[in-house]
């Protein structure tokens, strides 16, 4: 054979075929198995189908608020008085520590009491998920250092307009998704 | 000190057949009895055998267990107490499983800080010592899962604020997140996967532990000098009886203060709030782990900062990833200590600026425990903060110095100088052994 005098030959071998072939079905198999096992751990379809709920608002009276759930978390709705709005109002955008509304009906805006509360007209209501941005605890409302909302887990302070003031949490509470359908009711998600 | 070279003799017609087939009594009799061991351990290096046992308690038990409890939201909070009343002694069953895992941190924390007193990690030990830190990696893991299944509000919160860490990693961590909960909350989803994963983390750590006892074996073990076995005959004794007996006397003296906990104190470990069932809509006031995490829960809370470059408004980690890596990284920090320890003597009794700077490192881990299980507020977060420096500061700062900088005392020139001499020294050193 010639593979005896020249080990190297530039012809490739049969051998040579088989382990690269065989190489690559390997690769693409071990992907295809992998993939189904790895993925199967994602949020399943009976889960992501509780989008969206609504909620009868027309019994909660200034400095109420209430707690629904959606998603499995839960979502404060505060009718916040006058006096909650111009505390928040009366903060500057430099003191705070995340200074963007993180407003998911809104694109990236400051976080100025009016971009964090239902809008114009509506300023009094607010509706975040009560969900810590830190670790997830659910913060306690009109509690800590400003009024707003108190984390107990790990001490992060929350303002009247749902923003970190202080502790350790890095952004201010979301705000999901959602629309006043009528003056009475809002629908979330 | 395997020796290489093994003096098994079968004694019966069956053992030599199947030795020259299986030698399975070969391997038991060439590690567990004729297995040369140092004749001056003290009974600081009874804990590997004291965790041997712990691991099958646990694992029994956890089987057993496992055949009456539901892994479901609906049920698994009244399985629990279904097991507690009903089930044929499954009230001792549970409290021997939830002491259980108590009592195996407290062996592991001992090991751990022998290991350290004695510096067990040094070369050609290493390998060995990262073994045994990814089991106690891998414990905390099991632990963590084990702790949410009775579905109580410490379980529901504890894993709510535990995966709430990977959510810190940027831009994929609410992704990883939820692919870790399998939602967009703790849910039953969650539940099942760690059921799941804490029925079969504890076969991997099984599996770790082979590992470890084997690298323990090729290397031999350190001894309370430090110094290597060098008379194989005059240094050192079989395995069995002299260390077979000693371990198992270790094993029963802890067993009794085990039954104590199962028996008298069942609950005391616990948290009351776990007995009220999870709700996804209330935190409880206060949610503090389980205590053998409490130090690293203290160093989770202490970074309550931005990291950013000075003078600019430039964040680089903001509070919650340095927290998150801040507590990963006191962990991770254990894997390299063999080479942030730069003293070429290997024992703490022959090195007294260490062995100050050892147990102010005790201390300071059992201050930072009493911190996490205080609110994060006021004094307790500053406290936190400075403990937390000087944590890490014992491993980057203070054991590389004192390996440049201490004097150490003379060390024997063997065991069994040390210990057949009588050497007052070492009499002396033994009450600044470690102790829990």
């Amino acid at each position: 054979m010639a593979a005896k005098k020249k080990p190297r030959t530039p012809e490739p071998t049969r051998r040579d075929f088989l382990y690269i072939a065989t190489g690559a079905m390997g690769a693409v198999g071990a992907g295809a198995v992998v993939w189904p096992l790895v993925n199967q751990m994602s949020p399943d379809a009976s889960t992501r189908a509780l989008a969206s709920i609504e909620v009868d608002v027309s019994s909660i009276e200034p400095g109420q608020a209430i707690t629904v759930k959606w998603r499995g978390k839960p979502v404060f709705i505060r009718n916040r008085t006058s006096q909650e709005v111009e505390e928040a109002n009366s903060v500057e955008i430099v003191e705070l520590k995340d200074p963007l509304a993180r407003n998911a009906n809104a694109a990236e805006e400051p976080a100025t009491d009016v971009n964090r509360s239902a809008g114009e007209g509506k300023e009094n209501w607010i509706v975040m998920v009560g969900s810590c941005t830190h670790l997830g605890c659910v913060p306690v409302g009109l509690a800590g250092d400003f009024g707003g909302w108190f984390c107990p887990c790990h001490g992060s302070h929350y303002d009247t307009a749902g923003r970190i003031r202080k502790g350790p949490a890095p952004e201010n509470l979301a705000i999901p998704p959602f629309e006043f359908v009528s003056d009475s009711t809002i629908k979330i998600g | 000190m395997s020796g290489g070279h093994s003096e098994y003799v079968p004694s019966s017609g069956v053992g030599k057949w199947l030795d020259s087939r299986l030698p399975l009594p070969r391997l038991v009799y060439d590690s567990f009895i004729a297995y040369p061991v140092p004749r001056n351990l003290n009974g600081w290096y009874t804990f590997g055998a004291i965790l041997s046992v712990m691991l099958i308690v646990m694992i029994l038990t956890g089987v057993t267990l496992a055949m009456h409890y539901a892994a479901s939201t609906q049920l698994a909070f009244d399985s629990v107490e279904h097991i507690e009343r009903n089930v044929n002694y499954g009230w001792l069953i549970r409290s021997v499983h939830s002491n259980g895992a108590s009592m195996f941190f407290v062996a592991v924390y001992i090991h751990i800080f022998r290991g350290m007193y004695y510096g067990s990690y040094k070369e050609p030990r290493e390998v060995l010592w990262i073994l045994g830190v990814l089991i106690f990696f891998l414990m905390m893991a099991t632990a963590f899962m084990g702790y949410v299944l009775p579905w109580g509000q410490m379980s529901f919160w504890g894993a709510t604020v535990i995966t709430g860490f990977f959510s810190a990693i940027p831009l994929i961590g609410l992704g990883i997140q939820e692919w870790l909960l399998g939602g967009f909350a703790v849910d039953n989803a969650t539940l099942n996967r760690f059921f799941s994963l804490h029925y079969l983390l504890p076969f991997m750590i099984a599996g770790v532990v082979v590992l470890h006892v084997w690298a323990l074996h090729v290397t031999g073990q350190t001894n309370p000098t430090g110094v290597e076995v060098k008379n194989m005959k005059k240094e050192t004794v079989p395995f069995t009886p002299f260390a077979t007996i000693k371990d198992a006397l270790a094993v029963v003296l802890f067993m009794v203060v085990f039954a104590w906990f199962i028996f008298y104190l069942p609950d005391f470990l616990g948290h009351p709030d776990n007995y009220v069932k999870a709700d996804a809509l209330k935190t409880p006031a206060h949610i503090v782990p389980e205590w053998y995490f409490l130090p690293f829960y203290a160093i989770l809370r202490a970074i309550t900062f931005n990291i950013g470059i000075p003078f600019t408004d430039i964040v680089l980690i903001d509070s919650k990833l340095g927290g998150v890596l801040a507590m990963f990284g006191s962990i991770a920090i254990l894997f390299v200590l063999p080479w942030l320890d730069t003293s070429k003597v290997r024992s703490g009794s022959y090195r007294p600026m260490f062995r100050f700077f050892f147990w102010v490192f005790v201390v300071v881990t059992i201050i930072l425990g009493y911190l996490g299980s205080r609110p994060a507020e006021g004094i307790y977060t500053v406290l936190s903060q400075i403990f937390t420096a000087y944590y890490f500061a014992h491993f980057i700062i203070i054991l590389p110095f004192l390996g440049w900088y201490e004097k150490p005392s003379k060390v024997p020139p063997s065991i069994a100088d040390a210990v057949l001499a009588g050497n007052a020294k070492l009499g002396s050193a033994s009450s600044a052994q470690p102790a829990e």
